[in-house]
């Protein structure tokens, strides 16, 4: 059987106020029947461009050369790129489909999902509401959606973000195409949710018989799911192999430098014993810099709805110099935690004593004397800066408020330092901060935490909006600066590879509650909790045969 | 450094509001903004140079051989004819686009002053005081805008109508009406605003409600002020000749005003006297029509769905290789460098 996808010499050119933008530039790639083919690659690199040239997805503004051959099942081909109108939406959804990153938008909310289901079906085929009904409980059933009679009628806000996945693969199941292309379709959901949404994926190549495009940064899916892999760097293809082939001995010097980004658990344990080896003696007796006992933290409920309790009966402390890495799903209360630290949210009960001042009940003019001794990174840099300040007066501004500074100017000869101790240029300072990348800003937010020399950092999930190879060097930065400046640090993380470089301490969240905290050595090879052990084994290995292995295990101990 | 400083500068020349939205227009956007500019920049124009353009005063009634006369067709001496009243039609024209510029400024001015005043306030501190303000607010919404105006302007004038009176008493009625849209295009964006990470992030550093709510809340929620202020414009000369209409404006010996003409005008058109009417109502006609087409521009150019062009590519990252201090790493290396491996 020939390929289902043939994309031949892709060129795809987008108009933007900035004049044209070459996306894709000169891209073949092929499709073959029942086989998952990984496309990875940074942000920008083009990999969603060309996925979705496959269904003639893209906006008006893109001017398309090269061709787009998909084949159906029944043999009949047709150029996508060449395609417009009603041509177009016939192969749509019958030769080739579209599951979406985030689930809870790619659903209509005021509709039912078996209605959505069935829509594709009845723009198909001539088909009475019943049978299409019928199809929609069959394929809602085939992809694990339990109880699947009653839960077609339901609207998708009653489904969890998992279940709206598995819908959404639904919906691109439903007509049986022969390629469903599948967009960072794991990158919205957790970890232990990602493990089950893999798995249906693998079903729908080997049950259903489709070709699954994989577009995907995260080398653990791709050493999970993928059979080929095709590496895109600035809209050009770097290389393409078989995954065992890629990850064993990657041939190009990107893909290597891509490998080497990805973070893999039991590398921080090295880093960490020689940073427990350096501690001065009577370390242990020091006064924590942070200690919590208790602490609880309620968002009071709106309109007779009870009150959401987003953090409760926990307890840990941070020493001087200590770096506590948390861990937890989104909504187990972890960057509530970090906020209640910084004072930007309400304590509700128990104790959270930070530099000595006890911030439950505290007032803003008790905490503003410790500001000076905080550092906060925020999770997205690009809005944690003044769009209409230069990257100086930002950095400058923690030095103005409190005094240490007249002005930016009179600041910047620390300004230059610090950009210099975060590896930015000088010159940089004089930019704005839309015209730095993502790391770049990140680096920038880093100097600005690190003006006043705090006590203590807050890192609220750092780097989980920027690509593998930018995480690596921020994290470099921050375990260098850590090194030289010695202060004490929360790191926020959904990634417990990412904690485990950094951190000395664990600590596992999970639904507001600390299920396990201890040392990396013993939280992460040694887990208590089932909690920790199943977020460990649903993590995948950025390593196709080990994963294999783990998946192996991971499913008998399921079955 | 003397470069590094000057090229923003230059930079931001071509940031400024309607300049940075003339130059990314194309098409038929870009003839609606044109033409609402031209047609604003014949206004402006004509209200500075009014003395010179003018061939006599507003309030002139007689030249040097002798009176007008009322209602004379358009003729060598009197372009436009005369009115009623026995002024000249065209220097009534001129000079009450003058009257119309200074009401305007003032209005806008200070609905602007007043309503981001209030509406940054309201939306940073929010409780009691923002409730009662937007209550407030949506009281004067309820109220037909042309009989608050009308109560106002007798308030403020108290019946007497000197030039400056006359435009103070229809601008600042004009403002009542404006300060609620002021009040809540501000506050919704300077509530959407406080949310954002950079504005917590200053109150982490220990920033006071101050120094946050002028450096980093109120310059970032103004974007979209020239777009209400060119629409409202066009609604205060409205207004303004509405007044004027209904009697309650600037009496023509003070200053001259379009929809006064006008008023006086209604018992000449049935009787076959079109210029005292038409000009005045021509005028209205073109400025509103130059001002909301540039508004409508500013509008449809600020949402990237309407302008249809997609906003500019991400900086490239600049990956594994340490930039040095004098680098100039814009450039970005790494991309090249690395194609070369890749090839």
């Amino acid at each position: 059987m020939s390929d289902l996808v043939e994309i031949r010499d892709l060129a795809v050119t987008f108009a933007t106020d900035a004049g044209p933008v070459r996306a894709v530039d000169g891209v073949s790639l092929a499709v073959h029947p029942g086989e998952v083919l990984a496309i990875v690659g940074e942000s920008g690199s083009g990999k969603t461009v060309t996925a979705k040239s496959i269904l003639g997805l893209l906006p008006e503004t893109a001017t398309v050369r090269g061709a787009v051959v998909l084949r159906n099942k029944d043999g009949g081909e047709a150029d996508v790129a060449q395609l417009s109108g009603s041509r177009l939406r016939q192969v749509r959804g019958r030769d080739a489909a579209m599951v979406f990153q985030e689930p809870s938008t790619a659903l209509n909310p005021v509709f039912t999902v078996g209605w959505q289901i069935a829509e594709g079906l009845r723009a198909h085929g001539r088909m009475s509401k019943k049978e299409a009904r019928a199809q929609a409980i069959d394929i809602m059933r085939r992809v694990g959606i339990p109880d699947p009679e009653t839960r077609v009628d339901h609207y998708p806000h009653q489904f969890s973000g998992g279940q709206k996945q598995r819908i959404v693969i639904a919906q691109a199941l439903a007509l049986d195409p022969g390629v469903i292309v599948a967009d960072e379709p794991t990158t919205a959901l957790d970890v232990t949710v990602q493990a089950e949404i893999l798995d249906l994926l693998r079903r729908c190549r080997d049950e259903f018989g489709a070709a699954v495009v994989l577009i995907t940064h995260n080398m653990g899916v791709v050493a999970d799911l993928a059979d080929r892999v095709a590496v895109m760097y600035q809209g050009e293809l770097v290389e393409q192999a078989p995954v065992r082939e890629l990850f064993e001995s990657p041939r190009e010097a990107y893909t290597q430098q891509l490998l080497a980004a990805v973070p893999r658990i039991g590398e921080g344990l090295a880093r960490a014993e020689v940073r427990a080896a350096r501690r001065p003696e009577g370390w242990d007796e020091q006064e924590p810099v942070v200690s919590a006992t208790d602490l609880r933290i309620v968002y009071p409920g709106r309109f007779r709805q009870p009150d959401f309790v987003a953090v409760d009966e926990v307890s840990f402390s941070i020493k001087p110099g200590e770096v506590l890495g948390l861990v937890g799903e989104s909504g187990s209360g972890k960057t509530t935690i970090g906020r209640a630290m910084a004072g930007l949210t309400r304590v509700s009960g128990g104790s959270l004593s930070v530099l000595g001042v006890e911030m439950n009940g505290a007032r803003e003019r008790r905490i503003r004397p410790i500001r000076s001794r905080v550092g906060f990174v925020f999770q997205d840099p690009a809005t944690s800066f003044n769009p209409l300040l230069t990257i100086a007066q930002c950095v400058a501004e923690p030095l103005v408020v409190h005094g240490r500074a007249e002005s930016a100017e009179d600041a910047r000869g620390r300004v230059d330092e610090l950009l210099e101790a975060v590896q930015l240029p000088r010159s940089y300072g004089d930019r704005f901060p839309h015209e730095l990348s993502g790391g770049q800003r990140q680096r920038a937010s880093l100097a600005r935490a690190l003006a006043l020399d705090p006590e203590l950092l807050i890192a609220d999930e750092p780097t989980s909006a920027l690509d593998v190879s930018v995480q690596a060097r921020v994290l470099d930065l921050f375990d260098e600066l850590h090194r030289e400046l010695g202060f004490a640090a929360l790191f926020i993380s959904h990634d417990l590879a990412v904690v485990d470089m950094l951190a000395d301490r664990i600590a596992v969240l999970h639904r507001g509650r600390l299920v396990e905290e201890g040392t990396g050595a013993e939280v992460l090879g040694n887990p208590q909790d089932p909690y920790t052990r199943r977020l460990l084994a649903s993590l995948p290995v950025p390593d196709p045969v080990e994963q294999a292995e783990r998946r192996a295990r991971w499913e008998a101990e399921a079955s | 450094m003397a470069a590094t400083a000057s090229s923003p500068r230059a930079s931001r020349w071509t940031r400024l509001p309607v300049l940075a939205q003339l130059r990314q227009s194309v098409g038929l956007q870009r003839g609606m903004l044109v033409t609402g500019l031209v047609l604003t920049a014949i206004f402006v124009l004509t209200a500075i140079l009014a003395p010179a353009l003018a061939p006599y005063g507003f309030s002139q009634l007689r030249g040097h051989d002798g009176a007008f006369g009322a209602q004379q067709p358009p003729s060598a001496e009197h372009w436009l004819g005369t009115t009623q009243g026995g002024y000249d039609v065209l220097s009534r024209l001129i000079w009450g686009s003058r009257t119309a510029l200074l009401v305007i400024i003032v209005a806008v001015v200070a609905s602007i002053l007043v309503g981001v005043t209030l509406g940054l306030i309201s939306g940073y501190f929010g409780g009691w005081l923002d409730r009662t303000l937007v209550v407030i607010a949506d009281a004067i919404y309820a109220f037909p805008s042309l009989l608050l105006a009308i109560v106002l302007a007798i308030v403020i004038s108290g019946g007497q109508s000197s030039m400056w009176g006359g435009i103070l008493a229809a601008a600042l009625s004009i403002t009542v009406i404006f300060i609620p849209q002021y009040l809540r295009v501000t506050r919704a964006e300077v509530i959407r605003i406080k949310s954002e990470a950079f504005v917590e992030s200053a109150r982490v550093i220990g920033a006071g409600h101050a120094r946050i709510m002028v450096r980093h809340v109120l310059r970032n929620s103004t974007r979209t002020l020239p777009l209400i202020l060119t629409l409202n414009a066009s609604e205060a000369i409205l207004t303004l000749a509405g007044l004027g209409f209904l009697g309650f404006g600037i009496e023509p010996t003070a200053a001259a005003e379009w929809g006064y003409d006008l008023n006086k005008a209604v018992s000449d058109v049935t009787s076959g006297i079109w210029w005292t009417s038409v000009f005045p109502g021509t005028a209205i006609v073109l400025v509103v029509l130059g001002l909301t087409l540039v508004g409508e521009s500013l509008n449809d150019l600020a949402d990237p769905r309407l302008r249809k062009r997609a906003a500019g590519a991400e900086p490239v990252e600049d990956l594994g290789v340490d930039v040095g201090p004098d680098e100039d790493p814009a450039t970005a290396a790494t991309p090249e460098t690395t194609k070369e491996a890749a090839l």
